[in-house]
Order: structure tokens, then C-alpha cells, then sequence
């Protein structure tokens, strides 16, 4: 049930966001974090499973050396103190998707601590660095996934149940959490986007993680509570869960925002709980109430020692760590020969990966920029997601390019590709082939238009061979018409003149 | 004195899933009563010069490489479980949620 929303501008009026940020990361190592079983996405359910992840008597759990190395490059990258030691805990909660019923986490001693992100927003005088604080980034294990079953109107309440694959169960998660985000102000949006979209950056640039959004292996929480002043102290918050696009993620700080002001202005309470986002509403709902004060009876997991990082293992760490996006930015921008302008209109939509990942392909620079900024971006708008999750490979803008440059297709129909393409007809060939795009180039057809519209028109043809030859351009538009695009009109304008007996 | 409350004995319930009838809640409290009374002997030792002890090996950073180890198939996995249903576990809805 949607509930009362007041204007922006009413909000930023009246009070003062501050936000805090839980992203999850699920990482890209081969095995789970304490047992040898795949993390491979997609599998058949239950078959990457073993007695450890499914929690069977007497199993132990064997930490993964590299869950561990990435944790601590995670923190490296975002400027955190390595613990010297710490240890794991059991966070204990009945719920199938754990089927120990405790997840290995961290509780009070996580392996990264104390750490920041700058992040740079457009802001109205001009672009700024804003600094997100990181509280902490530990290590825990993702949970299996449910598949709820019934419960649709109508049915039951107790004929409801759940089906559980736990492929996931155990797959090496590193949580990071910022401080409180205050001073951000009517950017506060803005600043949660641009941070989750520097963290993604980050990781993916770190190479621990496929950091994909739309399939989960990047996830964030977005808790929010307004105060009236920024002196006040700080109000009751609400917990988004699940914000699983970086559009997303600025709609939600946006919505509660307006949603929390509404309620405080109408006198009631913010209820501490936490919220589900609707992608297809851009709404929030309440889910669990966290009045009922959760109660995880933490305790430091006896079956693994503690972790004590060496100072000699963390400064190689340190040594190692890629270049800073930042970096490979500037760089990016120099060797492509881009203006500021074109480099941050690339940033913004989002979409440098996008064409730096078609261009390695072997799509032109100009050509992939072109199609990210122009054509997809505009069906992605459409569609109201992000570019990414259109899921144009890289594969289809070169073979387009190749029927580009070898006059198998133009422009037009190009797109016109890429809308079957879009629509799930299959790759671009079997676009074409399906819905007969192909550029004519056989003049046989050609020139049987050609007649057919002189035929229309007698007198065009008058003119052009009295030397009028600018009104070769109505035939050539007609041709173009009766073959709906998929002439050459170079190719009918020298057909059209040849036939006529006319040299220009 | 009783250290442990009815409240606490209900919070403890409702933590582990078990239904205690509130006339019952008092005769708990004291059992529960009796028995921390019984480990609380050990706080009598001195302990100001002893670091806590989570772990009985004084070992740290014990790893495994990320290597693939076999798992179960489907059906193992499965062979246990009360109720199948698509290769999954079939478990009752326990909670509202995600």
C-alpha cells in the first residue's frame, strides 16, 4: 500500500537526510567461503551443496584463503585499517535460507575497519568531491535462495510454503557499511548513487567480483532517517533492502525521503523497520518490524581459529592493488582523444564500461559511444532501467559495425536491428534474416522501384532530364519508402540517373 | 533473588521456538535460576591476569586454498530432507519476508 509523500523541495525545506549505506558484495572466487563446493551461477539447484553449507552434523568449516586476501584488498581499496586479529561469529537465526541456523559472519571484529570513498556529484556549482565514510567491511557467507510458493490471493496462508536451493548458501560475501552520510543535503541522492557506483568501480577494477547488480552479486541496503536541523540528533531510520540498480538506489533515498518527511509533518512516528523497494512502482513497503528487537545472540564461531593478517601479507597487498579507477579514467579518456564534456557524459549515464568492454571487442570508439549514448540509452530511459541491464553484447555492436562498413546495413535499419535484437528475435543476423533487413543491393529490385515511381509521376522525370537534377531527389525518397529503408539511396540515385540517360 | 525474569524466559522461548505456557514461566525461571547460580562458581577464580580464550588451539590463519572439492548430487543432498519438491527443499513458510 503506497502511503503520503510530500515534494522534494518540501523536504529539503523542513529537514536534514542522513543516510547510511550497506552494500553487499558476493565475491568471485571459485569456492564457497568454508567448504570446496563451486560458486558457479546457475547451476541445477542443490548440486553445488555439501555437508558443510548444508549444515550437516559434524561438518567443519575450511576458510578460503582468498575470501580472505580479497576482504582485505576490499579494505585496502577504500582506504580501511587491517585488523590485526579478529575472529568470526555466529549471528543465529531461524530461517530456512541458512540451513545451519547461524550465519558465519563478524560481529564486533571486523577484518576492515575505518576507512573512506570519495565520491564526485554534479552539484550546482559545478562538480565536487563528497567523502563517504566507511564504518567497516567484513566477511560473512551469502544464504540459500527461497522460492515461495502459493500464497497468491485466495489461497490458504497455511498452504504456503517455500522451495530452497542452497547453491548459494556459503558463497563469500564482504559486507561494507559507511558511517552516517550527513551534510549531503538535497544531493543526498545523488551522493548514494555516485557512492555504490564508485564502490562497483572498485571492485570490479579489483577483480573481486563480477559486481553484477541485476544478477546480485552486488547488492545495497539504504537506510534513511531525517532530522529538522543538522544539529539535532539523529532520527528514527528506515531500512530499504534489496536496491538492486544504481537508478534505484537514488529513487529510494528520494522516495523515503518524502515519504519520512510526510509522516513527521502529519505528527506520526517513523517506525524503525525495514522496507521492500518496488522497481516497478519506485515505492517502498514495510516489511519486518524491527521493534521486536532482533536478538542474534552473537558468539565468536569456535570451529575457526582467528585470522591474523601479517603486516608483511597486507603491505604486499597493498603493493598489488590495481590502478584507482580515478586513474584509469584519465587515462581512458587521453588515449580515446575525448573532450571533458564527452568523458563525463560517459561517466554519468554510466556507461564506460559499457563502451570500454565493446571497444575492447572491436567496435570503434565513435561507433560504440554513439550507440551507448544515443540508441540504447534512449530504449534503456524507455524502459526505465539501466543501460547495462539491457544485455546488448558487445558481439552484436560489432557485427553491426561489420554490416555497416561492409553496406549490409545503414543507419536505419541498424536500429531497426537492434530493436529485434532488444526484443528477443535472436542475434543480429537472425534479426535480419527473420525480418528481411538486409540493404537491397541487388538492382534488379531497385530499378523496378525506380519505374514504378516515375510511373507514379511522369513529369519527374521531365525535369531531371532537362537537367533538373535536384528532383531526382523525390524519386529516390519514394524508392526508399516502397523498399522501407533498405536501399542504398547513393546506389538509386546513379541507377535512376543512368537510366534516364542523365550525367550529372 | 531471582537473576532470570518470566520476560527473560519468554524472550529465550521465542528465540529458540518453543511455546512455554505462561503459568509456567515462573517454574523456568527458577530452574534457569538454579543452574547459572551452579556455573556462577566458576567466576569465583581469579582471572584479571587471563586473556580470554575463544578457541582451545592457540593457532591462527588456518586456510584453504580455492580450489573445487567434490560435492554432493542432487539426490544425496536431498536424501534427508522431509519433503522435496523440484530438486529443493520443501520447508513451511516461517516468517513474512523479502
Amino acid at each position: 500500500m503506497s502511503e503520503a509523500v510530500i515534494s522534494y523541495d518540501e523536504v529539503l525545506e523542513k529537514f536534514d537526510p542522513v543516510m547510511g549505506l550497506e552494500v553487499h558484495v558476493e565475491l568471485g572466487t571459485n569456492t564457497k567461503m568454508f567448504c570446496g563446493c563451486s560458486t558457479e551461477f546457475g547451476a541445477e539447484p542443490n548440486t553445488h551443496v555439501c555437508p558443510v553449507c548444508l549444515g550437516l552434523p559434524g561438518a567443519l568449516p575450511a576458510l578460503n584463503k582468498i575470501g580472505v586476501e580479497s576482504a582485505i584488498r576490499i579494505g585496502l581499496a577504500l582506504n580501511c585499517t587491517i585488523a590485526e586479529w579478529c575472529r568470526f561469529a555466529r549471528k543465529n537465526y531461524f530461517y530456512p535460507d541458512m540451513p545451519k541456523n547461524f550465519q558465519t559472519s563478524q560481529y564486533d571484529e571486523p577484518i576492515c575497519f575505518d576507512g573512506y570513498l570519495d565520491v564526485e556529484i554534479d552539484t550546482d556549482e559545478g562538480r565536487k568531491t563528497f567523502r563517504v565514510n566507511i564504518e567497516r567491511a567484513h566477511m560473512e557467507e551469502d544464504t540459500g535462495k527461497n522460492t515461495h510458493m502459493g500464497g497468491a490471493t485466495g489461497r490458504i496462508h497455511g498452504a504456503d510454503y517455500s522451495l530452497v536451493d542452497y547453491n548459494r548458501a556459503g558463497i563469500p560475501l564482504i559486507e561494507i557499511v559507511t558511517k552516517p552520510i550527513e551534510g549531503a543535503g538535497k544531493y543526498a541522492p545523488e551522493v548514494a548513487k555516485a557512492y555504490v557506483a564508485a564502490l562497483r568501480d572498485i571492485l570490479r577494477n579489483l577483480g573481486v567480483s563480477d559486481v553484477k547488480m541485476e544478477q546480485g552479486s552486488l547488492r545495497c541496503d539504504v537506510n534513511l532517517s531525517l532530522r529538522r536541523t543538522p544539529q539535532d540528533e539523529l532520527g528514527t531510520r528506515s531500512e530499504t533492502k534489496n536496491v538492486n540498480s544504481l537508478r534505484s538506489v537514488e529513487r529510494a533515498v528520494r522516495y523515503e525521503m518524502t515519504r519520512h518527511a510526510a509522516r513527521l509533518l502529519a505528527g506520526e512516528r517513523i517506525i524503525q523497520e525495514t522496507r521492500h523497494w518496488h522497481e516497478d512502482t519506485g515505492i517502498t513497503t514495510s516489511g519486518r518490524s524491527k521493534s521486536d528487537a532482533e536478538d542474534y545472540r552473537y558468539f565468536p564461531e569456535p570451529d575457526l581459529v582467528p585470522i591474523a593478517p601479517s603486516r608483511e601479507w597486507v603491505e604486499e597487498l597493498r603493493a598489488a592493488l590495481p590502478e584507482n579507477p580515478a586513474v584509469r579514467r584519465a587515462r581512458i579518456q587521453e588515449s580515446w582523444g575525448l573532450s571533458d564534456i564527452d568523458m563525463q557524459t560517459l561517466i554519468n549515464a554510466d556507461l564506460l564500461d559499457l563502451v570500454e568492454e565493446a571497444v575492447a571487442a572491436g567496435v570503434s570508439i565513435e561507433a560504440a559511444r554513439k550507440w551507448y549514448t544515443g540508441e540504447l540509452s534512449r530504449v534503456a530511459n524507455e524502459r526505465e532501467v539501466d543501460v547495462a541491464s539491457l544485455g546488448i553484447t558487445p558481439a552484436t555492436l560489432v557485427r553491426i559495425e561489420e554490416l555497416i562498413v561492409s553496406g549490409g546495413l545503414n543507419d536505419k535499419l541498424a536500429r531497426q536491428v537492434l530493436e529485434g535484437v532488444l526484443a528477443g528475435e535472436g542475434d543480429v543476423d537472425a534479426v535480419i534474416a527473420a525480418r528481411g533487413l538486409a540493404v537491397v543491393s541487388d538492382d534488379g529490385p531497385l530499378l523496378d522501384a525506380i519505374k514504378d515511381a516515375l510511373a507514379a509521376d511522369p513529369s519527374v522525370a521531365e525535369k531531371i532530364a532537362s537537367g533538373k537534377i535536384q528532383a531526382a531527389g523525390a524519386v529516390v525518397g519514394a524508392v526508399m519508402k516502397a523498399t522501407r529503408g533498405q536501399a542504398d539511396a547513393g546506389r538509386v540515385r546513379e541507377l535512376l540517373l543512368e537510366h534516364l540517360g542523365v550525367s550529372e | 533473588m531471582s537473576a532470570i525474569s518470566r520476560d527473560d524466559v519468554s524472550h529465550l522461548a521465542r528465540l529458540a521456538h518453543i511455546d512455554i505456557p505462561s503459568d509456567q514461566l515462573d517454574h523456568y525461571a527458577q530452574q534457569l535460576d538454579a543452574i547459572l547460580e551452579a556455573v556462577a562458581t566458576v567466576s569465583a577464580v581469579d582471572t584479571a591476569d587471563v586473556v580470554p580464550m575463544s578457541h582451545p588451539v592457540p593457532s591462527t590463519n588456518v586456510f584453504r586454498e580455492d580450489v573445487p572439492g567434490p560435492s554432493l548430487t542432487a539426490s544425496e543432498a536431498l536424501a534427508g530432507a522431509p519433503a522435496v519438491e523440484d530438486d529443493r527443499f520443501r520447508v513451511p513458510r516461517i516468517l513474512d519476508e523479502d
